[in-house]
């Protein structure tokens, strides 16, 4: 009897198991991407890079060649490594706030570009590596580190909605999507698109994964689904916002979106230390 | 070793003085002769004086700027002004004599200040717009730093494109060439 | 990447140029394939004319949003293989210490092309030598860099295409160390074909994305800048600068003129090296006893070579558009050989030194008058 989930064959079985949290939902991201690497073949001419954070974990987690950057700057690495040989498949990996608050220039500018490289971002509204601070996808009221009693939207505004922004400024040929964790073969489909679409070379691709923090968000396992699928889904809704006419979906395509929660269970106002890394 | 012609122009933009300084330096080329220019740029230049610092040589120059000049040129008001700086013991201050309300800012520590009626020799005589290559050859009659036959083969190398839609312009400019030369001359100058 | 339509540079040629077109000319020379770049004063012309050239010989630009996405892009050029470089001055020069830190602790040879301007902050878009620090030590790290420094529009054209060699080689991010004056100003130079001058050029090899099957051919490659603990950076550490301490000897450069002998010994470097180099050679054919001393590298710094030209000495007089940045190298290098030396300056923070003002000090000091 099979005791293991099947691994992507991309993984490097070296680097299993892999230290993110119990729960975490990066391991579920990685996988689909696994999974779209393996379906669409291109294991050897991949390139994937990472950002600082629970991101950089991922650093030997494919058996892909594999560059870790700086905070907010995959983006440029990949770009720079895309214009100089376009033959390679590039993929930025990051966070919310790789790729929204530090790297957001660098995501704007790629986007409007049209540059032929995929972005797969994980948000799970808090800055997780270093403790839990504040992110810019941080739900109103979500307590973090940085907002002891609650995001004010007065103070820090609300929760950037990096799929729709995206869509809004890139052109002809971009593929951009958000998919979830809870629904991971959906999210597989997108990321194998968004891939798909960088091989044809028609353009930008952006893939946001809803993700799951239960170390930061000091929820359990129900509370984490649940604050998965009604709060950040309320916020954040799952879909394909632009699509390429060569790549729409048949008929059938897994429903979107799910009832608006109010937020769960308060965090305590007491600061803890950060036991984080950088 | 014998040092380098240090020359320093400067007028309003517009008024041809980065032009100039390139054919001096293309006629310094020309001339098998070492050279080096450069301009004064970045946030000054927008809207302030333009300057032009060339130094013409045999040997390799030394440094890009000089605290003196041999000769200094300033076209206009404000050019005169910015320009006193350069002005030493040894240095020829030459400005056009159609600028007004300069008296008072004239440099009182140079070897001669020269007031040469150029643009209205230009405007009068041949046109306004070869008044800068006017002044090229008052530098060259002042200097000698280029011959007047690398000038005008220097002239042809960056205005020749404009001269074979318009032949008489040719004329034009190498007339206006010695009559700087001339103007010079004319008033006693020789560094 | 399209075949090069024709060689950019053949046999050798004399021109008349400026500092930013003679950088691109040696790029463009030295084979280099692709610039990453960002708008900043004076160095801007670096892209102007590589773009002007793109079509012509089969490069590649790309303009960036930004000097840290310069920095990063060019990384990423690197990895690929190619040989890529950028340029940058002044506040850009400080965003680029960003990436130039990843490439440090990556060994990616990236060749970075500095036109300093004034400084701190925007100052001016002029002239200085107030980078010296920044573009040798800049970064969270220990400097493992090397840099020239230039002082004529021959060097800019011979260094640049050096600095790609040097790159590629040794693994270090390598650096041409200008100024806008040389960046603006226009001079004769000789250029030519690397090939017709008997420099062959290392060549440039991807880092990732190579060729063949992952578990057949080769193994995956995983770079990474971050560690976890602190015995395994202390071990990285160590093994960076072992190799960077082991090839100085092989990297650093340094003139001298007339230190035997010499009561004076002038330090400079980059142009205004230069206006030193005319003050002395002047004062010695009179029969003075002063010479110079001149790193052509900052970073390895010529120590051997400085400690031996000033064991002479008196004093030196250090001449800088900054204040301090050379001199702080020089007192450094100069600990353990003679240090008690008296050193007199000439500190010109992003203003220009002319050879008078050299030729003036040095009198002074030589009548001991002081400076």
């Amino acid at each position: 009897m099979e005791l293991q989930p099947k691994m992507p064959k991309c993984w490097s079985m070296a680097s299993k198991p892999h230290k993110f949290c119990p729960g975490c939902g990066h391991g579920l991201v990685l996988k689909a991407l696994g999974q779209a690497i393996d379906e669409l073949g291109i294991q050897d001419r991949t390139v994937f890079g990472c950002d600082i954070g629970c991101s950089l974990l991922s650093w030997d987690f494919f058996d892909v060649d594999t560059v870790q950057a700086h905070h907010g700057r995959v983006t440029p690495v990949m770009v720079g490594i895309k214009r100089a040989n376009p033959d390679l498949i590039v993929i930025a990996y990051m966070g919310d706030g790789g790729g929204y608050a530090i790297g957001s220039q660098h995501l704007v500018n790629s986007a409007n570009r049209n540059d032929r490289i995929t972005m797969v971002l994980a948000n799970n509204t808090n800055y997780a590596m270093t403790g839990g601070q504040m992110a810019p996808t941080t739900m109103p009221g979500q307590k973090t580190e940085t907002t002891p009693f609650g995001r004010d939207v007065n103070e820090d505004g609300y929760p950037m909605k990096g799929p729709e922004m995206v869509a809004a400024i890139t052109h002809e040929g971009a593929y951009v999507a958000r998919g979830t964790v809870a629904k991971l073969r959906t999210l597989k489909s997108y990321l194998k698109k968004a891939l798909e679409n960088q091989m044809s070379g028609r353009g930008f691709s952006f893939v946001e994964a809803l993700s799951t923090c239960p170390t930061n968000w000091r929820t359990n396992a129900e509370q984490t689904w649940k604050f998965l699928e009604d709060d950040m889904q309320g916020f954040f809704p799952p879909g394909e916002l632009k699509v390429p006419p060569e790549l729409a979906a048949p008929a059938g395509s897994p429903p979107e979106g799910m009832p608006i929660r109010l937020m769960g269970a308060a965090r305590s106002g007491a600061v803890e230390g950060s036991d984080g890394q950088p | 070793m014998s040092k380098p012609v240090k020359i320093a122009l400067a007028g309003e933009g517009g008024q041809g003085v980065q032009s100039v300084a390139q054919i001096l330096m293309d006629a310094a080329a020309l001339e098998g002769k070492e050279a080096l220019y450069i301009p004064n740029f970045g946030i000054e230049q927008r809207g302030g004086v333009s300057i032009a610092f060339v130094q013409i040589g045999d040997e390799k120059i030394g440094a890009p700027k000089f605290k003196t000049g041999d000769i200094v040129i300033a076209l206009s008001d404000r050019a005169v002004r910015r320009t006193r700086m350069y002005v030493g013991p040894q240095t020829l201050f030459v400005y056009d004599s159609g600028i007004e309300g300069v008296e008072g800012d004239l440099p009182t520590n140079a070897k001669q200040v020269l007031a040469i009626p150029a643009l209205e020799i230009a405007n009068r005589k041949l046109h306004p717009r070869v008044f800068n290559i006017l002044i090229m050859g008052a530098v060259i009659g002042a200097t000698g730093v280029v011959t007047l036959d690398k000038a005008r083969e220097a002239i042809d190398k960056r205005l020749g494109y404009k001269f074979e839609q318009n032949p008489e312009l040719r004329e034009l400019n190498f007339r206006a060439l010695q009559e700087g030369v001339n103007l010079v001359a004319g008033m006693g100058v020789r560094s | 990447m399209s075949e090069a339509i024709a060689k950019p540079v053949e046999g050798e040629r004399k021109v008349f140029m400026t500092g930013n077109e003679a950088v691109c000319w040696a790029a463009l020379a030295a084979g280099a394939e692709i610039m990453y770049g960002y708008p900043i004063t004076p160095q801007n012309e670096i892209m102007h004319y590589w773009t002007r050239n793109v079509p012509r010989f089969g490069k590649r630009f790309l303009q960036t949003e930004d000097e840290l996405s310069a920095g990063f892009t060019t990384i990423g050029g690197v990895l690929a293989g190619r040989r890529a470089f950028t340029a940058t001055a002044g506040p850009g020069n400080v965003l680029m210490q960003e990436p130039l830190s990843m490439a440090e602790a990556m060994r990616i040879p990236v060749v970075v092309v500095v036109q300093q301007r004034g400084g701190p902050s925007t100052a001016t878009v002029i002239y200085s030598q107030q980078e010296v620090t920044l573009t040798c030590f800049g970064g969270n790290g220990e400097g493992l860099r090397i840099v020239y420094s230039t002082s004529s529009h021959q060097e800019l054209f011979d260094y640049t295409i050096k600095a790609f060699n040097t790159a590629w080689k040794y693994r270090w991010p390598t650096f041409v160390l200008a100024d806008g004056y040389q960046a603006k100003m226009r001079e004769s130079l000789i250029i030519y074909d690397p090939g017709a001058r008997g420099i062959s050029m290392v060549p440039a090899e991807p880092l990732v994305g190579k060729p063949g099957k992952i578990g057949e051919d080769r193994e995956a490659v995983h770079l990474r800048n971050a560690y976890s603990v602190e015995e395994e950076l202390e071990v990285a550490l160590a093994r960076d600068i072992t190799e960077y301490e082991r090839v100085a000897p092989e990297i650093v450069e340094s003139e001298a003129f007339n230190t035997e002998g010499a009561d004076l010994v002038v330090i400079a470097h980059g142009i205004v090296f230069r206006s030193a180099a005319m003050a002395v050679r002047d004062l010695a054919a009179q029969g003075k006893r002063v010479g110079y001393f001149r790193p052509v590298t900052l970073r390895p710094f010529p120590q051997e070579q400085l400690q031996k030209a000033v064991a002479g000495a008196k004093m030196l007089l250090v001449a800088e558009s900054a204040y301090g940045q050379l001199l702080k190298l020089v007192k450094e290098n100069l600990y353990g050989g003679t240090c008690n030396l008296p050193i007199e300056t000439i500190l010109r923070p992003g203003v220009g030194i002319t050879p008078e003002e050299v030729t003036e000090a040095c009198s002074a000091l030589l009548d001991g008058k002081g400076a």
